[in-house]
């Protein structure tokens, strides 16, 4: 599974963080995301979807 | 705006079926069973769409064509505007409310000087103090005599001390700016009754950020100062972006504990779940259960389109109206499988309570934990939490653009 995070469209709402920890982290200084593994393995995957899903500015994209 | 002279247009809002508290008008889920969006009619007359369903709700509010600039024609005023206001270099003042009602880049550029506050990590580590909020708060519930009102002794003391906590606002002052944010999002204040309100508080959070202009300190107040003082942002901006942070970190958030107790005190089944859960998941689940069944902001999320958007059979044109009205969304049956039953155990975490798009609530990891935090103590504490009063004499916000109880008479 490949992860892109566009962090020019972030909005910072921090739902992804709270749906893959292990894959997403915030910014200290603003709350945009960072990708912390931009190819994560099987366990993740679930939590990378709903990231995905349910990102508000649609700035994640999965590529299996 | 668009007057028709065909057959009458059903009006927006609408009123909830007597005896369904929790439900949101059934005229709205009538009109989402027809179509994902249809015509509706506003107080004022205008005509915009209403988008019923939640998948279009979603693409619109993600949609770059559509703006939530109040000042533009066609969006679809939720009550009588206030004045135009100038500035003194010519400028038309926008209506107050700072970043909510603009667009990127300005928006953008305001959303992120108090973003980094709201992360999750941040958050996180507010948890131990919103838990003795939380703890405090119940030691003198059981103190005191009973029964007592929730709300006044509990569900707006909780999210009112955090968010004063959290910005660097005096708790003492809590009257004033509780009864002046009430007046903001009572929907049938009057223009000079809602100015008023407004004028107040931008007074008083613009008094503060004077102070910590000379006092700097801890909260987030303090950080816009920092930004003033750089020349990034304007001292009524700075006072604007206070009060939308005061108003909307206490009220929805206080009206959330409030109507999500009575609405589990009428699922005690659910509510034993909820109480008895060792896993911190299922109170978490629980939350968002909540979120999506109560949607307490039931006056639509407002827009303007931009250009001509084409959403199923029906072609938005540039310059029409659109609402979302998010809490018949969050029981589209193609979202949520039996929508209209509460059942904390789902997954509902892609509920759209806090909206969707750029402007989705900035609060949202903070009212998440506050919520966890209320919902996982005060039922453990007071496991004996009942109504003091029959459900059909409870006073409901049906008047307030934040749904919820006036007062909760409990008793244990």
């Amino acid at each position: 599974m490949k992860v892109l995070l566009d962090q020019d469209s972030c909005v910072a709402s921090g739902q992804c963080v709270m749906a893959a920890p292990d894959v997403f982290d915030q910014r200290d200084e603003d709350g945009i995301a960072v990708l912390l593994d931009d190819t994560p393995g099987a366990d993740a995957a679930d939590g990378v979807r709903q990231a995905a899903a349910i990102c508000p500015a649609l700035a994640i994209a999965v590529q299996d | 705006m668009t007057t028709t002279h065909e057959a009458p247009l059903p009006e927006y809002p609408m009123t909830r079926a007597r005896g369904c508290p929790f439900d949101p008008p059934p005229d709205l889920a009538a009109l989402q069973r027809e179509a994902p969006l249809t015509r509706v009619r506003l107080w004022d007359g205008s005509t915009p769409w209403l988008v019923t369903r939640y998948a279009e709700q979603r693409a619109l509010l993600a949609d770059p064509r559509i703006s939530a600039d109040v000042t533009r024609p066609g969006y679809p005023m939720p009550a009588p505007a206030r004045e135009r206001q100038v500035d003194d270099d010519g400028t038309e003042r926008r209506p107050s409310l700072s970043f909510i009602l603009m667009d990127d880049p300005e928006h953008a550029r305001q959303r992120r000087m108090v973003t980094a506050a709201f992360t999750v990590k941040r958050v996180a580590a507010m948890r131990p103090a919103v838990q003795t909020i939380v703890d405090e708060l119940i030691d003198r519930l059981l103190a005191g005599p009973k029964p007592v009102d929730l709300v006044e002794a509990f569900a707006l003391p909780v999210p009112s001390l955090v968010i004063c906590q959290l910005l660097g606002v005096p708790y003492d002052d809590h009257d004033f700016f509780q009864v002046n944010s009430r007046t903001i999002i009572r929907r049938t204040a009057t223009v000079e009754e809602r100015t008023a309100a407004v004028g107040a508080l931008v007074g008083y959070l613009d008094e503060l950020m004077a102070r910590k202009l000379v006092e700097p300190g801890d909260g987030l107040l303090s950080r816009l100062a920092d930004r003033i003082r750089d020349g990034e942002l304007t001292r009524r901006d700075a006072a604007e972006m206070g009060v939308l942070l005061l108003i909307a970190g206490h009220e929805t958030t206080a009206n959330m504990i409030a109507l999500g107790t009575l609405a589990l005190l009428e699922h005690p089944d659910q509510l034993d779940a909820l109480r008895t859960a060792e896993d911190p998941a299922v109170v978490a689940a629980a939350v968002e259960e909540l979120l999506r069944y109560l949607h307490i902001t039931h006056n639509g999320r407002r827009r303007v389109a931009l250009a001509d958007i084409q959403v199923g059979d029906r072609r938005v044109r540039a310059g029409d109206g659109l609402i979302m009205a998010n809490d018949i969304g969050n029981r589209d049956p193609d979202a949520f499988p039996e929508p209209d039953r509460l059942d904390l155990g789902r997954d509902a975490r892609h509920h759209v309570a806090f909206g969707f798009g750029v402007h989705q609530c900035l609060g949202q990891p903070l009212a998440r934990m506050e919520l966890q935090v209320v919902y996982g103590t005060l039922y453990r504490r007071i496991p004996t939490l009942r109504l003091a009063a029959p459900l059909d004499e409870i006073p409901f916000k049906h008047d307030g653009s934040v749904y919820g109880v006036y007062e909760l008479p409990v008793t244990w």
